[in-house]
C-alpha cells in the first residue's frame, strides 16, 4: 500500500496503522474482507469500544492483529470458545470471530457446531480460501474434491464440508455465503450478522493466489475473481443441502438462514427464572429486541 | 496489590461436611470466581456439578463446554472479559488443556485450574488416585514458562487453597493450578467457611493511568504488567505470538528474549513470596521426609513409627509445589543424612529434590504407581534404610 | 480414634450412613471425622462400603485399617468385611439379611431387623436410617440429636420426617437391646 493510498484510506481509524504493511500476499482476498468488515463497523451503530475481534491461527487469524479494536489472536481452532468466554463474561460486548476455514472448520469444527447449537451471540466471519495457506497450501476440510494441495499432490479425494449446510444443521441463527467479489453484500451480511441476537456465520470465499491458485494452475487473483463472477449465483433462502462446492464449479451465494431463536444468555435467563423464580439473579444485559 | 473483602453472595459461611471437590467449588465462589467453563471427567466432576448448582443464585456463568480445549479457551476469554474464572479436570483433560495453558501464560492471564489427579497414563485409573501430573503441571505446555501450583491435603485446604490460588493468580497474572487428587477430592471432612469479611482477596491488577499511555505488556516494578479488560475503550491487542510491550507480534530472537524472560522471572524473582511449606521437627533431624497432598497424611503414620523407633525424622509438606522450594532444600541438604520423598507416581518431584540437593545428601524416592496410597510400612522401610 | 465401616449392597444408602455419621460427629458432636468411600468398579458391585475415622483430634491418616465397628446390611458385605474387624470390635447387622458365623474373639454382635422395621414404617428405603438409630444407641459414638441434626441436606426434604421416625425406631430398639443385655 503506497503512502497516497494510505492517506485516502477511510477506514484508517479502524486499523492498526503502526502494523501496516500487513503480511498477506498480493492478490489475497483477506484484506478485502477486512475492508468490508471495517465498512460494516462504519455503518453500524454499535459503539466501537464495545466490539471485540477474536481470531485463531492462520492467514485470516492475523486479522485480529490489524483491527484497531479490542482484539485477540488466540490459538489454532480455539477462537470460538475464547469468544464464548469473552461474550459470556461481558455480555455487553459484540464479539466477532474472524478466522479461516482451517481454523474454524478443521481444527475448531467441534467448537463451531456447539456454539451454533447454543446460539451463542457471536458473529463468525469465516474466510474460506479452500486450503491451509499459512503453512503452505495443505488440503483442508473445505478443499473441493479433485483440487490439488501440497498434502494432496494427486488431488483431493475427500468430500469437503459445505459450511452453510453445517451451520444451518447446527442451529445458527444467520447464515450467508459470498465471495470476495461481493464486497458490498459481505458488508451488509456482516452488519446483519452483528445485529442478529444469536449465532451468525458469514462465509466469504476468497482467492489464495500464492498457493491454491498457483498449485491448481488457476491463474492470478483476477482469474479467480472472474471465476467467482462467472460461476456464482445469488440465491437467497436456498436450501442449504444444495450448496456443495465442486472444483471450479458453481458457487451458490446469498443469505440462506435468518431466523429467531433465544441466544444462550436469553435462554439461560428465561429458563432459570422459570425454574428458580426470585432466587435466580438475571445475568447480563436483557435483550428486549 | 490491592486487597478487597469477599463478596458475601458467594460465601457459604458456616461449618459444612464436604468432599474436596465440593470444597474447590466453594473456594472458587468465595474467591469471587463467576465463570466456570468445564467438561466432565472423573474424579473431578463433582466440582462442576456443585458450581452449576450454586452459580444461578450467586450471579455468574457455568457453561459445560464441548471439550477441555474449549473449557480452557473459554476461561481465557472470560478473564479478558473481566471475570475471575476457573475450571476443574483430571489427567486426560489436563493434557488437552496444555496448549492453551501456554496461551494463558503468554497472554499473562490469571486463571485457576484444579486437577483432581487420577492414575495414568492415558485413561489409566479413572476412579483411583494418583499424583502423576506434577511434572506436567510445570512442563506440560511447550516452550519455557512458569506457573504456580498448590497441593491441598484435605477438603478444608481445597477451600483455602482455591482462594489462595486465585490470589496468587491475580497477583502474578499467571495460571495457577490446584494439584489435588482423587483421595482428597472424594474425601468428606468438616470444612469451615469464614464470614465474607474475613476472606481477603487480591483484586486484579487493573490499570488506572491515562488510556493513551497504556502498554499491555509493560512490566511493573514486580515484573507483572497492569491489566485491562475488553470493552473499556483501550482497543488493545494481545496474542500468543512473541510480542512487545504493546502486545504486537515481533518475530525475532531479541523480542523473544524479553518476552520469555519476563513471564519466567516474574515468578522466579517472587518465589520466596509465593512458596508456602509446612515443616515439623526439622532441627536436628537425621532425615527429612518431603511430601505433598494426600501422601503427607499417609506418611504421618510412617513418620510416627520411625520416631517411635528412635529415628529423628523431620517433615516438610509442600503446600506450594511450583515454584519448587529449591533454596530450602539446598540449605537443609548438607545437614541431614537423606531426603525421602514418597509420592503416588514413579518418581517426579523427587527429581526436583535431587536437583536442589545437588549431591549434598542422599535422596530416596518412595514411588507408587497409583491406584491407592502408600502402605505406611513401605515408607517406614525407606526411612530405616536411609539412616543405616 | 475409632474406625468404622458401613457396608451393604448398592441402593441401601450405605454411603449416606457414613455421611450422616461423619457430618453429625464433626459438625454437632465436636469430633473430627474423615469419611471415604469406594469409587469405581469396586463401588458398582453388590458389596458397597463407606468408611469413617472418628477422632478427638485432627484425623491425619484418613483410612481405616482395622475397624472397631462394622455395620453390615448384607450377607456378602458381612463376609467380605468381617475378617478385618478387630477382635474386641462391635458387629452390627440387619438380622434378617445377615447370618453370622460363630463369634470371633470378644466381638460383640448387635442385630436389628432394620429392613423389616423400615417396611413397617412404609418404605424399605429408610432401612439405613433405622440402622443409624440402632448404631447410635449401641455404639454411643455420638448423640442422637447430632445424628438427626445432620439429616437435612442428606435425605430428601419431603422425607425428612419419615427418616427421623425411622431413626427413632432404630434408636429405641437399640436402647431396648442394651437394656436386655444389661439384665442378662
Amino acid at each position: 500500500m503506497n503512502d497516497e493510498a494510505r492517506q485516502k484510506n477511510p477506514i484508517e481509524h479502524l486499523l492498526r496503522m503502526d502494523r501496516i504493511p500487513h503480511i498477506w500476499c498480493p492478490g489475497c482476498g483477506i484484506g478485502t474482507v477486512v475492508t468490508s468488515f471495517a465498512e460494516a463497523l462504519r455503518k453500524s451503530n454499535i459503539e466501537l469500544d464495545k466490539i471485540a475481534v477474536v481470531s485463531g491461527i492462520g492467514c485470516t487469524g492475523r486479522v485480529a492483529g490489524y483491527i484497531k479494536l479490542d482484539s485477540f489472536h488466540t490459538t489454532h481452532g480455539r477462537a470460538i470458545p475464547f469468544a464464548t468466554g469473552l461474550k459470556l463474561a461481558n455480555p455487553e460486548l459484540k464479539v466477532v470471530v474472524f478466522s479461516g476455514d482451517g481454523d474454524i472448520f478443521g481444527i475448531g469444527g467441534n467448537h463451531f457446531i456447539h456454539a451454533a447449537r447454543r446460539n451463542m451471540d457471536l458473529t463468525v466471519i469465516c474466510v474460506n480460501n479452500f486450503n491451509y495457506a499459512m503453512t503452505g497450501g495443505q488440503v483442508a476440510a473445505t478443499t473441493p474434491t479433485d483440487a490439488n494441495a501440497s498434502t494432496a499432490p494427486y488431488g483431493n479425494f475427500e468430500q469437503p464440508f459445505s459450511i452453510p449446510y453445517l451451520a444451518d444443521a447446527a442451529g445458527a441463527s444467520y447464515v450467508a455465503r459470498w465471495t470476495a467479489l461481493h464486497l458490498r453484500r459481505v458488508t451488509k451480511s456482516i452488519q446483519e450478522g452483528m445485529d442478529k441476537n444469536g449465532f451468525s456465520l458469514i462465509e466469504v470465499i476468497t482467492p489464495c493466489v500464492t498457493l491454491y491458485a498457483r498449485r491448481n494452475r488457476l491463474g492470478d487473483g483476477l482469474n479467480l475473481l472472474k471465476y467467482y463472477y462467472d460461476k456464482s449465483e445469488i440465491k437467497h433462502g436456498a436450501d442449504t443441502r444444495d450448496l456443495d462446492i465442486s472444483y471450479q464449479g458453481k458457487l451458490i451465494v446469498g443469505k440462506f438462514i435468518d431466523r429467531e431463536r433465544p441466544n444462550f444468555i436469553d435462554a439461560m435467563n428465561q429458563h432459570m427464572s422459570t425454574v428458580l423464580g426470585d432466587d435466580y439473579e438475571l445475568y447480563g444485559r436483557i435483550n428486549n429486541d | 496489590m490491592k486487597k478487597v473483602k469477599a463478596d458475601p453472595k458467594g460465601v457459604l459461611t458456616g461449618a459444612h461436611y464436604l468432599d474436596g471437590d465440593f470444597a474447590l467449588a466453594e473456594g472458587a465462589l468465595a474467591a469471587g470466581c463467576r465463570f466456570f467453563g468445564g467438561y466432565p471427567i472423573t474424579p473431578s466432576t463433582e466440582t462442576a456439578e456443585r458450581f452449576s448448582e450454586r452459580i444461578p443464585r450467586v450471579g455468574g456463568i457455568f457453561i459445560q463446554m464441548e471439550d477441555e480445549l474449549g473449557s480452557i479457551a473459554s476461561l481465557i476469554g472470560a478473564v479478558w472479559g473481566g471475570k475471575k474464572a476457573m475450571t476443574v479436570t483430571s489427567g486426560p483433560g489436563f493434557s488437552l488443556m496444555m496448549e492453551n495453558i501456554g496461551l494463558a501464560c503468554m497472554m499473562e492471564t490469571p486463571l485457576v485450574i484444579a486437577n483432581v489427579q487420577r492414575g495414568g497414563p492415558s485413561t489409566g485409573l479413572p476412579t483411583l488416585t494418583g499424583q502423576q501430573d506434577m511434572m506436567q503441571a510445570k512442563f506440560g505446555s511447550h516452550g519455557d514458562y512458569e506457573i504456580i501450583a498448590l497441593s491441598p491435603d484435605s477438603p478444608q485446604e481445597c477451600f483455602d487453597l482455591t482462594i489462595e490460588a486465585f490470589n496468587l493468580s491475580e497477583t502474578y497474572r499467571v495460571p495457577t493450578f490446584i494439584m489435588t487428587d482423587e483421595c482428597v477430592g472424594h474425601m468428606h471432612e468438616k470444612v469451615v467457611i469464614p464470614p465474607a469479611d474475613e476472606i481477603e482477596l487480591v483484586e486484579r491488577k487493573w490499570y488506572t493511568g491515562p488510556k493513551e499511555a497504556y502498554l499491555p505488556y509493560k512490566p511493573d516494578k514486580d515484573l507483572v504488567p497492569f491489566m485491562i479488560k475488553a470493552g473499556d475503550g483501550y482497543r488493545f491487542h494481545t496474542t500468543g505470538l512473541t510480542h512487545d510491550e504493546r502486545g504486537y507480534p515481533v518475530i525475532n530472537a531479541e523480542c523473544q528474549k524479553v518476552n520469555v524472560t519476563n513471564i519466567i522471572e516474574k515468578i522466579r524473582k517472587n518465589a520466596d513470596k509465593i512458596i508456602k511449606i509446612e515443616e515439623d521437627q526439622i532441627d536436628g533431624a537425621e532425615v527429612v521426609l518431603i511430601s505433598y497432598g494426600i501422601t503427607s497424611r499417609v506418611a504421618v503414620r510412617a513418620v510416627r513409627l520411625a520416631r517411635e523407633a528412635g529415628i529423628k525424622v523431620g517433615t516438610m509438606r509442600l503446600i506450594t509445589v511450583w515454584p519448587f522450594p529449591e533454596k530450602r532444600i539446598k540449605e537443609l541438604a548438607p545437614k541431614i543424612k537423606a531426603f525421602i520423598i514418597p509420592e503416588v507416581n514413579y518418581g517426579q518431584m523427587v527429581r526436583e529434590v535431587e536437583r536442589s540437593a545437588a549431591g549434598k545428601t542422599q535422596v530416596f524416592g518412595v514411588p507408587h504407581c497409583g491406584g491407592w496410597v502408600h502402605n505406611p510400612e513401605d515408607i517406614l522401610n525407606v526411612i530405616k534404610e536411609a539412616v543405616k | 480414634m475409632t474406625e468404622i465401616r458401613f457396608s451393604g449392597f448398592g441402593g441401601q444408602g450405605i454411603i449416606r450412613c457414613g455421611l450422616i455419621a461423619g457430618k453429625a460427629l464433626a459438625l454437632f458432636d465436636n469430633k473430627h471425622t474423615t469419611m471415604t468411600q469406594s469409587f469405581g468398579p469396586e463401588a458398582r458391585g453388590s458389596a458397597c462400603s463407606s468408611q469413617l475415622v472418628v477422632s478427638e483430634d485432627r484425623v491425619l491418616y484418613p483410612y481405616i485399617t482395622k475397624p472397631e465397628i462394622l455395620v453390615s446390611m448384607s450377607q456378602e458385605a458381612y463376609e467380605k468385611y468381617e475378617p478385618e474387624l478387630r477382635e474386641d470390635g462391635i458387629l452390627i447387622i440387619d438380622k434378617d439379611l445377615v447370618n453370622t458365623k460363630p463369634p470371633r474373639g470378644k466381638i460383640k454382635t448387635y442385630a436389628v431387623p432394620s429392613t423389616r422395621f423400615a417396611e413397617e414404617l412404609g418404605n424399605r428405603i429408610i432401612a439405613n436410617l433405622v440402622m443409624m438409630g440402632f448404631f447410635t444407641a449401641v455404639t454411643k459414638i455420638g448423640t442422637p440429636e447430632a445424628m438427626k441434626k445432620a439429616l437435612p441436606g442428606l435425605v430428601p426434604e419431603r422425607f425428612l420426617d419419615l427418616n427421623i421416625k425411622a431413626f427413632d425406631k432404630g434408636y429405641e430398639y437399640g436402647l431396648h437391646v442394651l437394656d436386655e443385655e444389661k439384665s442378662h
